[in-house]
């Protein structure tokens, strides 16, 4: 087991917005989480990768580790946990090259580093291209590839994906998930939480559905795609 | 003309001393949305750091009987005092700062203020009430050049100032950890997913910030030999003044605003009478505020302050 998530509880100003979260994920999995708006999908990433603080109880442990003893940039940079945030938050006012670079920050094998931007600008040619542009410049789909991109440079054991689709047209949004295919293949685990819950389990092995900071329903794609309750709360029907 | 060179120079000179401070503001502010107002003592201490790793070279120097000369005294004083002024940025950082990062600005304010009386009580208690002077560790040279009078010391101060700036420009630009800082100043609640730790970003903005203020305290010491432990609260504000004049998160925009708090300074003087200097000088800077409100190269800040 790669990740496992127990009795995960988060807390904004005293409100619970996790109450109690359950899951584990193996290594080379796709896993999605899908749910409604403000049902918790962010929290619970921010909450893995430690940068919000979790309630007592909450037990979280990564190859073993235990989490909670790793500050936000420690999750990264130690134990491969890449974060896309919702938003995708890029630095604007650095160049697409840069963005990639400072998220290797603090990785040691720095002699493969080079490989790896390549490696990027071959699973997105248009970042390449716009390579010496500021980050700000960058329409919605590149943005999106840039964020992936950056993620990719910072940590590869696990990447954790707010929402990628959002904004996205449907073709832009293909490529995209394409291209995720594409570095899961390579051996980086993904944990995707979404709104689009069809795209989101035609891409994934396995789901979760969290409703108001509950997983409520788990279960293979397929099984998910197919089950009444599903299809009626989130697939339209 | 030659009048006005001269004032040139002198203004040139000035400025430079107020640019190496407002640097530090200008660095904190952009990454860590806060005013280090402990920054103008810290320009203080550094001056009497300063003083303290000049003599004490001297003092050694004699000692053992050999001849230190004065410029290579000059050059170790400034990187030695560099090097133990920002370990004092350092523990501003750590023990007023950081425990109030997510607190509001105005106690993380405050708390500036008050470690900046705190250090001045300091060099108050320790080193007495009388001003002391800075060692005079190179002879003043004057040169007239068609009636202006430029002295060694001087060519010498705006040099030095240069260089730094232009090393932290290109630290800034080129280096990771410059990287890092822009990043920062962006939108510094994603940095730790970079794997970037904050705490290291904002140590090393502080120890930067404040060798650069040590360089500036050095410098003014050989300009003007006397140093007092209230020195630095005039140059604080005005320093900070040039700060907010140049922008948030620009190196380049708080140096030019230094120099420019400089000239202005001593142009005002030399057409006014100097009690009407300040008044006449930040009647000025608030005429440019009305029309520039961030600033020379400043944005507003647009990043969400959560994940
Ligand atoms: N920074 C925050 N401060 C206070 N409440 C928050 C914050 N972020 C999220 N919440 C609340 O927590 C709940 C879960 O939010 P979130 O995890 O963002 O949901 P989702 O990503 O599924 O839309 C919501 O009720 C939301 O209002
Ligand atoms: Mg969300």
């Amino acid at each position: 087991m790669l990740l496992s998530v127990e009795n995960l509880q988060v807390s904004y100003d005293k409100i619970k917005a996790l109450h109690g979260v359950n899951f584990d994920i193996d290594e080379g999995e796709i896993v999605t989480i899908i749910g409604a708006n403000g049902a918790g999908k962010s929290t619970t990433l921010r909450a893995i990768s430690r940068m919000v603080p979790v309630d007592e109880g909450t037990r979280m442990t990564f190859q073993d580790k235990d989490l909670l003893k790793y500050a936000a940039d420690k999750v990264v940079s130690q134990l491969g946990i890449s974060h896309v945030p919702e938003g995708r938050r890029l630095f604007g006012n650095l160049t697409v090259l840069e963005n990639l670079k400072l998220a290797t920050f603090a990785r040691k094998d720095r002699e493969n580093i080079v490989k790896d931007i390549e490696r990027v600008f071959a699973i997105f040619p248009r970042l390449d291209e716009r390579k010496t542009q500021k980050a700000g410049t960058l329409s919605g789909g590149e943005q999106q590839m840039l964020a992936i991109g950056r993620a990719f440079m910072s940590g590869r054991k696990i990447m954790l994906l707010d929402e990628p689709s959002m904004g996205l047209a449907p073709l832009l949004m293909l490529n995209v998930f394409e291209a995720l295919k594409e570095i899961n293949k390579e051996g980086t685990t993904i944990l995707l939480v979404e709104q689009n819950a069809r795209m989101a389990l035609k891409f994934a092995g396995r789901g979760y559905v969290l409703e108001s900071g509950n997983l409520v329903l788990e279960g293979p794609s397929e099984e998910l795609l197919e089950n009444p309750e599903v299809k009626k709360a989130y697939l339209g029907g | 003309m030659a009048f006005f060179l001269q004032n040139l120079v002198n203004a040139l000179q000035w400025g430079s001393f107020y640019a190496l401070i407002a640097l530090g503001y200008s660095m904190v502010y952009s990454i860590l949305m806060l005013f280090n107002f402990a920054h103008g003592d810290i320009f203080m201490v550094g001056a009497y750091i300063g003083f303290g790793v000049a003599t004490g070279l001297m003092v050694l120097a004699s000692l053992w009987a050999f001849t230190l000369p004065g410029w290579l005294i000059l050059v170790l004083t400034i990187l030695l005092s560099m090097f133990l002024t920002s370990f004092l940025g350092m523990f501003v950082e750590r023990v007023g700062y950081r425990p109030l990062r997510e607190a509001p600005r105005a106690s993380a304010a405050i708390t500036g203020l008050m470690i900046g009386i705190i250090l001045e009580i300091l060099i108050l208690w320790g080193m007495g009430t009388q001003r002391v002077s800075f060692p005079s560790l190179i002879d003043t040279v004057t040169y007239n050049i068609g009636g202006v009078f430029i002295t060694n010391k001087k060519i010498m101060i705006v040099a030095i100032s240069l260089s730094f700036m232009l090393a932290l420009h290109l630290f800034i630009k080129k280096t990771r950890w410059g990287m890092a800082m822009r990043a920062m100043a962006f939108d510094y609640v994603v940095v730790p997913l970079m794997g970037v730790s904050i705490n290291h970003i904002a140590r090393m903005t502080f120890a930067i910030g404040s060798a650069l203020a040590a360089v500036a305290g050095i410098l003014f010491g050989v300009a003007y030999p006397v140093l007092d432990p209230y020195m630095g609260i005039i140059f604080g504000w005005k320093a900070f003044v040039a700060a907010i004049l140049g922008g948030r998160g620009s190196i380049m925009g708080a140096t030019l605003a230094g120099f420019l708090l400089g000239f202005i300074e001593i142009f005002v003087a030399m057409i006014f009478p100097s009690t009407l200097r300040d008044l006449i000088a930040y009647s000025i800077v608030l005429l440019i505020l009305v029309f520039r409100p961030y600033g020379f190269f400043g944005e507003p800040y647009s990043a969400k302050l959560r994940l």
